[in-house]
């Protein structure tokens, strides 16, 4: 059954498409990779998904549920877990504590009852050793698992990850490919734009791609990464 | 998820210093508590002023320094506050001690509206709405006839003579009327003072303190993982009104004489409580500590010399804006580390602590 599922869902600033007519399904525990070029409108979609910005038609279901009209706090409490393209941690405060905000909010939960799960999370993403340090003073790197970590302690059901291996080197965008893997593995339903391909390959079992607000093809990676349109169009290779 | 079970985990915000700070602080409450017992009236006088002022300050830091409304209407509050314990005792018969508590009420009732105008606004013109509806609350205070209209009016006798506990402290410890209604209005305001400063720590610790400081460092991040920055910011705004209600209606209890102007002061209630913060340590409940005594050594060494008094404060606020932007406060802190009110959760306790990156 479908955890997530997008009916013709448009979006438009002025005359600019910036979604059109948008159609998919994420199974509960897959993962979709989205890939298109820049302004391709990936970010727009997770906007819609997470509903910071509002659907101009079509429907949008989540865990069998229309919250096309359900504004982005409920969403996040209802298990829509999210990443910023931008890390956007709260940087006054240590890296634990950014966890227990979103643990605590996102579960309307106690502090207590879910400290012990933050420090879990910590060990998992690898930021353990970070954990009394002030946010605002980790590296990229750790900026970017703790944008993964933050989302997580939101005990999200699906978890919409906006580019995070942009900008790392190598080495660590293997270490984060590790971690989400990890994560996919213990069950978790996740929407990954990445322009990283062998990172998103790495752990998608399906691939969207995206251009000029359309979905241009959907399935097994390895069809779309030779299929024709989507060299042409995204790899920018003439054919 | 599962994740492997890790029971060991402890989270601690208490530190040693600290700990031995509440007692030390447990200690001061008592001797300050005393002080009508051996202290001179001025100097009672001059406590309550402290007392008061660090009231109004903790307040405005909980506003600007935590959930970032920069406000200068305060003023807005401690006024209504005021006029409202006036009311009580003029036009109810009511004991000014009991009208007090009139007055925070007042002042939250008035925040409400308040804040539905003013939280449209944004930034610097989140500060000038919240001045221009002060400017309004004091113009029409002052159509109030029955409370005096622009040009105030003084408590009854009456009421000061008779007000609570004051033949007790007369009977008992031999206090003078004028001298007993200075005591009275002490432990008030030494009451208000600790509970405040109380509140808010406990506050500032809870659940509710680190949404706001989320809310604080990014509010965008802080509603993706579920935290109402609205809810949390009008409730930081009502208490804040409703303590400095309260502190109004004490201050002017003290007082015992009113007018718009002056309770409506821009310049006593909310400049010289902006002015404490800020050289303090905005953000901290240390800062405005320090700060009000600084203020008040300013205000007694300099006031003698009209208005270069004024011209020194505002001097001594921009240098310590450009040279230590986190007070005077901030600048022990950042050499010492030592934190009187910590607020950071640590975590620690677990044996593979080392992994990780």
């Amino acid at each position: 059954m479908a955890i997530l599922a997008l009916d013709n869902v448009s979006k438009a600033f002025g005359a600019l498409r910036v979604s059109q007519h948008i159609t998919f399904d994420l199974a509960e525990g897959e993962a979709l990779g989205v890939i298109g070029p820049n302004g391709a409108g990936k970010s727009t979609l997770f906007n819609l998904i997470t509903g910071n910005l509002p659907v101009d038609e079509g429907r949008i279901e989540f865990l069998g549920r229309d919250v096309t009209q359900v504004p982005p706090m409920e969403r996040c409490l209802s298990g829509l877990g999210r990443t910023f393209q931008i890390p956007q941690p709260f940087e006054k405060l240590t890296v634990f504590e950014n966890l227990v905000v979103a643990g605590a909010f996102g579960n309307r939960l106690p502090e207590n009852e879910v400290s012990d799960e933050c420090a879990d999370i910590l060990v998992e993403t690898g930021l353990i050793g970070k954990a009394n340090e002030v946010a605002g003073r980790l590296s990229l790197l750790e900026r970017k698992r703790l944008e993964l970590a933050r989302a997580m302690a939101t005990r999200p059901k699906v978890l919409l990850l906006d580019e995070i291996a942009g900008g790392l080197t190598e080495g660590e965008c293997h270490a984060l490919v590790a971690t989400i893997q990890k994560v996919h593995a213990g069950g978790m339903s996740i929407i990954w734009i990445e322009h990283v391909l062998h990172a998103l390959t790495s752990v998608a079992e399906r691939l969207l791609v995206l251009d000029f607000g359309k979905v241009i093809g959907i399935g097994d990676p390895d069809t779309i990464m030779n299929s024709q349109e989507v060299r042409e169009i995204y790899l920018g290779i003439d054919v | 998820m599962t994740m492997p079970a890790q029971t060991n985990w402890t989270v601690e915000t208490r530190t040693r210093t600290s700990t031995i700070f509440l007692g030390l602080a447990a200690v001061l409450v008592v001797v300050l508590a005393l002080a009508p017992f051996y202290a001179s009236r001025s100097l009672i006088q001059d406590l309550f002023f402290i007392l008061t002022m660090l009231v109004l300050a903790q307040g405005w830091n909980l506003l600007a320094g935590y959930a970032g409304l920069v406000s200068v209407g305060q003023q807005a509050f401690v006024g209504i506050g005021a006029y409202a314990m006036f009311g009580g005792v003029i036009l109810l018969d009511l004991d000014p001690l009991v009208s007090i508590a009139l007055g925070g009420i007042a002042a939250a009732l008035l925040a409400i509206p308040t804040a539905f105008f003013t939280f449209r606004l944004q930034g610097a013109y989140f500060a000038i709405g919240t001045w221009v509806v002060a400017e309004i609350v004091r113009l029409t205070v002052a159509q109030w006839k029955a409370l005096g209209g622009g040009t105030g009016t003084s408590l009854p006798r009456s009421a000061t003579r008779e007000m609570f506990g004051l033949e007790f402290l007369k009977d008992t410890f031999g206090f003078k009327t004028s001298a007993a209604t200075d005591v009275i209005t002490f432990w008030l305001a030494l009451v208000l003072a600790v509970v405040t400063v109380g509140v808010v720590y406990r506050l500032l610790r809870s659940r509710q303190g680190l949404g706001l400081a989320a809310v604080r460092d990014n509010q965008n991040a802080a509603r993706s993982v579920g935290v109402d920055a609205q809810r949390i910011k009008t409730i930081v705004y009502l208490s804040t009104a409703f303590i400095t209600g309260l502190a109004g209606a004490l201050i002017y209890v003290q007082k015992a004489r009113i007018s718009p102007d002056a309770a409506f002061s821009v310049l006593d209630w909310t400049a010289y409580v902006i002015f404490i913060v800020v050289i303090g340590g905005i953000g901290t409940i240390e800062g405005p500590i320090i700060g009000v005594l600084v203020f008040f050594a300013l205000q007694n060494s300099l006031s003698g010399y009209g208005s270069w008094y004024l011209l020194v404060l505002g001097l001594l606020g921009i240098v310590i804006m450009l040279f230590a932007p986190r007070g005077l406060w901030g600048l022990f802190t950042d050499r010492t580390g030592i934190e009187l009110f910590p607020i950071r959760r640590r975590l620690s306790g677990d044996p593979n602590e080392k992994s990780g990156g």
